[in-house]
């Protein structure tokens, strides 16, 4: 290899994925986004814009919503990270998943799991929001195919379930 | 008010032979994998020692290439590179035309056309590569407008710069104009639109001596793959494969581009002998891929004063760029919808799709029908301006009726009621309470607002005797575990696919949902269903899967392993004893065009259509005068779509519709220079988030349709035919000022209400009129003021 990227000096990063620990070797400034998906394995991260516009790479990180393409992994280092894999319990979807089904919220697929995980963002700081709150809780994640309607429905309907819960 | 509301009338009208899983709201088949985000899109494929592959365009509009360099600090020997020499078969991407080179040689013809491919094993070093290849041209004069490609000052396309034209005649319109009472005119413009599928467009290839080519991807119509590899591979059918992996969304935007990408993945394959994986950046995918047809709509109709249009003529005109490519297709659908839902006695529709050097338009969603619909729909207020009639009345008097004919002469079959629907969809949104409110509110404060109406229609299937061509084949399998599956090339990319073909299969056979499975489309295992566009998939594919499972069902019965009535542990031990004692049990079934379909491709005349959606929108929107904004505050889509197979997924193809429609109308404006787009980013080519829409309001009724499985016609396309012209119809009702281009943009209303400002201050000057437009006194709603 010839480029200089290589001669530079990979680090060890050391961050929780998931409930488990990891260490990985990565240089710095590597995305999040690219040791999870090529890393880890885990593909449920998507890209679909690369400048944090589209919110598709969504992970949350020691409980924040982050888009993991604009995150260096090195700022990962001793958090916590949680993607669409770790959600649910075993073959037991998580509330909003479920709700996502059941109400229409995933069409093609490619924005759900960022999009989910902003949902559940939401709900964690507003447990009980308005449908005006889900429809500015989201804005940051775009999805081209359902125009929000059944994503909307789908978040309020998670919320119903878990103070019913 | 609620989110939105699915309403079901009882309809006498209503055809079903059965309600037990059609019509239900079945859980999406793969719907589990994408909440968990196991679905596997390419991007997500991984291969041993596999390649990454990055494209060389041109940077220049047109013009010929002089000389290639491969500039210095780039490792070139670890470095896969392809031109056009090394393409085995024929330089074309090969669609309807063989136009379109697959790498250009010699000429470049727009400013994003692939020149050479590049394949690394890194990825990260390959931006570099790509740009220290420098190309020196000697360039040619380009041109960039319908209206220089018109004037034929450079042609740089064929003959004449014009890839295809129609007419469509029907009646005498020469006779009508000195029978009018008046004649309205009007000029209709529509920009490019992006697909903006959240998944970028990505392809796989593998090549070895013995398997030939398999290419994974993303895209719509893997058959179409399949004829591009075979061409430009210099392969036969056998020897190439291709398989659609999870699609992220399409929109049109993956019915034809793939083919290139598989191109380009596939030579890099065959010159590497390594697996190759092309994935664009959002930057690439959308300044390099399709995006709508911008379009230029005139009409000049002849309408008598009680409010009937007599007759008229419709020049539609569209940019195709710079190759042929679906140009052709997309301009027959415009036309053929361009009178819209009405009665013309006699028209003449001149369609025209001509050259630029831009990269090539394609399909999106709706295909020609949203440019003249909006064009139709904004006349339709321009007439009722003109007369002095509501924009509700001279719908009304215009619509087809049952009996009537199409501007094709397609007569009207169907039962359809577009008064009763335009009624319906009034009382829902609430529509003239609204008009008399907004009247007296707009008189104070800092915005203004309005409610606008479009009625239209959208064909489902192919145009004329393109289903005849098609000629589509499914399958449907009894498998060794007694269940079943679906064999179609038809595709899921958000629509439900899967899901309702499932359904229709499961129907067919009386078998639980959870028994039927749909096949991964791969050429090597699914028949040629065609294409999954035009609306056709659940309708015309659906219909075959249909007959398809009743064969599965017959043979088992005729084979004395089933009884006429059976219960599914039944079914599934006959169809185990049936594949254990012949094996491989498979049902075919092709395409048959109705005896009572009859197209006239010379003349264009004809059943254009074996079923059309009818459709009444209505939108609610306020300007803001203070920073010109146009919101959507209410929306309503009503509309006869056949029997709904599953009602959550047909709302949510309308909803998302809808959304789509809005961004083209309000937000999505694709800045052009030199032909190339400047703003390809999702910074700066904005569509709508969540708290951009409203929430959209879904009605359907549902007449049925002879053609479709249990009565369906097609969906997908309709809902973008309508919020374009809804919304401007809107605007013009809050303003008084008609707006006759999309997408209209803040600065568009601030220009006209400056410009209009200006011109009345010149006239107070010379003492002749007017107070400003929107002082508190000033004239603001109804639109009498033009």
């Amino acid at each position: 290899m010839s480029d200089s990227r290589e001669r530079r000096a990979k680090v060890e990063i050391s961050f929780v994925v998931n409930g488990e620990p990891k260490t990985i070797h990565a240089y710095p400034m590597e995305r999040l986004l690219d040791v999870l998906r090529h890393q880890l394995q885990l593909t449920g991260a998507k890209e679909g814009c690369g400048e944090g516009e589209c919110g598709s790479c969504s992970v949350l990180m020691d409980g924040i919503l982050v888009n993991s393409c604009l995150l260096p992994v090195l700022q990962a280092e001793g958090s916590s990270v949680v993607t669409i894999e770790g959600l649910a319990a075993g073959e037991t979807l998580q509330i909003l998943q479920q709700a996502f089904l059941d109400c229409g919220g995933a069409q093609c697929g490619i924005c759900t799991p960022g999009m989910i995980l902003a949902a559940f963002h939401l709900l964690d700081k507003k447990p009980e929001p308005t449908m005006a709150e889900i429809r500015d809780g989201l804005a940051g994640n775009l999805c081209r195919c359902t125009g929000y309607g059944q994503i909307v429905e789908a978040v309020a309907e998670a919320a119903r379930r878990r103070t019913v819960a | 008010m609620p989110e939105s509301v699915i309403h079901y009338p009882s309809s006498e009208n209503y055809v079903m032979s059965s309600d037990r899983i059609v019509g239900k709201s079945v859980l999406r088949k793969e719907g589990r994998d994408k909440v968990t985000g196991r679905s596997q899109y390419v991007d997500d494929m991984v291969l041993p020692n596999m390649l990454f592959g990055a494209t060389v365009r041109s940077q220049i509009p047109r013009g010929r290439i002089r000389k290639i360099t491969f500039g210095g600090g780039v490792a070139w020997d670890e470095f896969v590179i392809v031109s056009a020499k090394d393409i085995p078969g024929k330089n074309c991407i090969s669609l309807i035309g063989d136009d379109q080179p697959c790498l250009a040689h010699q000429l470049v013809n727009h400013s994003e056309e692939p020149i050479l491919l590049l394949g690394h094993p890194d990825r990260h070093l390959l931006p570099k590569a790509v740009e220290a290849v420098s190309i020196e041209y000697d360039p040619l004069p380009a041109i960039f407008t319908m209206e220089e490609s018109e004037r034929r000052s450079e042609i740089v396309w064929g003959e004449d710069n014009v890839f295809k034209t129609y007419l469509i005649e029907k009646g005498d319109v020469d006779d009508v104009w000195e029978k009018a009472d008046y004649i309205v005119e009007g000029e209709y413009t529509t920009g490019a639109q992006e697909q903006l599928y959240i998944e970028n467009n990505g392809m796989i290839a593998v090549f070895n001596a013995e398997e030939g080519i398999t290419a994974w991807g993303s895209l719509q119509c893997p058959y179409y793959v399949h004829k591009a590899l075979m061409a430009l591979c210099d392969l036969p059918a056998e020897k190439v494969r291709v398989v659609q992996m999870e699609t992220g969304g399409a929109f049109g935007g993956k019915e034809e581009y793939p083919s290139m990408i598989a191109a380009h993945a596939a030579l890099l394959a065959m010159k590497s002998g390594k697996p190759v994986k092309i994935i664009y950046d959002r930057t690439e995918d959308m300044a390099a891929t399709t995006k709508r047809h911008p379009s230029r709509t005139r009409l000049r109709t002849a309408v008598s004063k009680d409010g009937k249009i007599l007759g008229g003529e419709i020049d539609f005109t569209i940019d195709g760029g710079a190759y042929l490519t679906l140009s052709p297709v997309v301009l027959s659908r415009g036309a053929i919808h361009a009178g819209g839902p009405y009665y013309w006695p006699s028209v003449r529709i001149r369609a025209k799709a001509v050259a630029t050097n831009a990269p090539p338009h394609g399909a999106f969603r709706g295909f020609g029908a949203p440019q003249s619909l909006f064009a139709m729909e904004r006349h339709m207020d321009r007439i009722a301006q003109v007369l002095g009639l509501s924009p509700v009345e001279i719908r009304r008097r215009n619509f087809l009726q049952p009996g009537q004919t199409t501007t094709t002469e397609q007569v009207v079959r169907e039962p359809i009621d577009l008064a009763n629907l335009l009624d319906r969809a009034l009382e829902l949104s609430d529509y003239h309470s609204k008009k008399q409110r907004f009247k007296t509110e707009n008189q104070l404060g800092s915005a203004r607002k309005g409610v606008g109406l479009a009625a239209f229609l959208h064909g489902a299937g192919f145009t004329g005797s393109g289903e005849r061509y098609l000629s589509s084949v499914v399958g449907v399998e009894g498998c060794a575990d007694g269940s079943v599956r679906v064999l179609v090339s038809s595709t899921e990319f958000g629509q439900g696919t899967k899901t309702v073909l499932s359904q229709i299969a499961a129907e067919a056979l009386a078998l639980p949902y959870e028994n039927v499975s749909v096949a991964q489309p791969d050429t090597l295992e699914v028949p040629n269903s065609g294409p999954t566009v035009a609306s056709r998939t659940a309708m015309i594919v659906g219909k075959l899967v249909q007959s398809a499972a009743l064969g599965i069902k017959q043979t088992l019965i005729s084979s004395n392993l089933l009884s006429e009535a059976y219960t599914a542990a039944e079914f599934r031990t006959a169809c185990q004893q049936y594949v254990a004692a012949h094996g491989q049990f498979r049902s075919w079934s092709r395409y048959e065009a109705p005896a009572d379909i009859f197209w006239d491709d010379q003349k264009y005349r004809g059943e254009a259509y074996a079923a059309f959606a009818w459709a009444v929108y209505a939108a609610e929107v306020t300007v803001d005068l203070a920073t010109y904004s146009v919101s959507v505050d209410d929306f309503v889509a009503l509309q006869e779509v056949g029997k709904v197979l599953h009602p959550l997924l047909a709302k949510g193809q309308i909803i998302g519709g809808v959304a789509q429609g809005i961004g083209f109308t309000l937000y999505e404006k694709v800045v052009w220079q030199n032909g190339r787009m400047q703003n390809s980013q999702m910074t700066n080519y904005i569509m709508p988030t969540s708290s951009d829409l409203p929430p959209i309001r879904v009605f359907f009724e549902e007449l049925g349709n002879v053609y479709g499985a249990y009565g369906a016609k097609g969906i997908g396309e309709l809902p973008m035919d309508g919020p374009a012209p809804a919304i401007l119809n809107a605007v013009e009702d809050a303003l008084g000022i008609a707006f006759d281009a999309i997408p209209l943009l803040p600065e568009d209303i601030m220009d006209r209400l400056d410009k209009d400002r200006l011109d009345k201050d010149g006239l107070d000057k010379d003492g002749s009129a007017a107070s400003p437009r929107f002082s508190n006194s000033g004239v603001g709603s109804g639109g009498g003021t033009r």
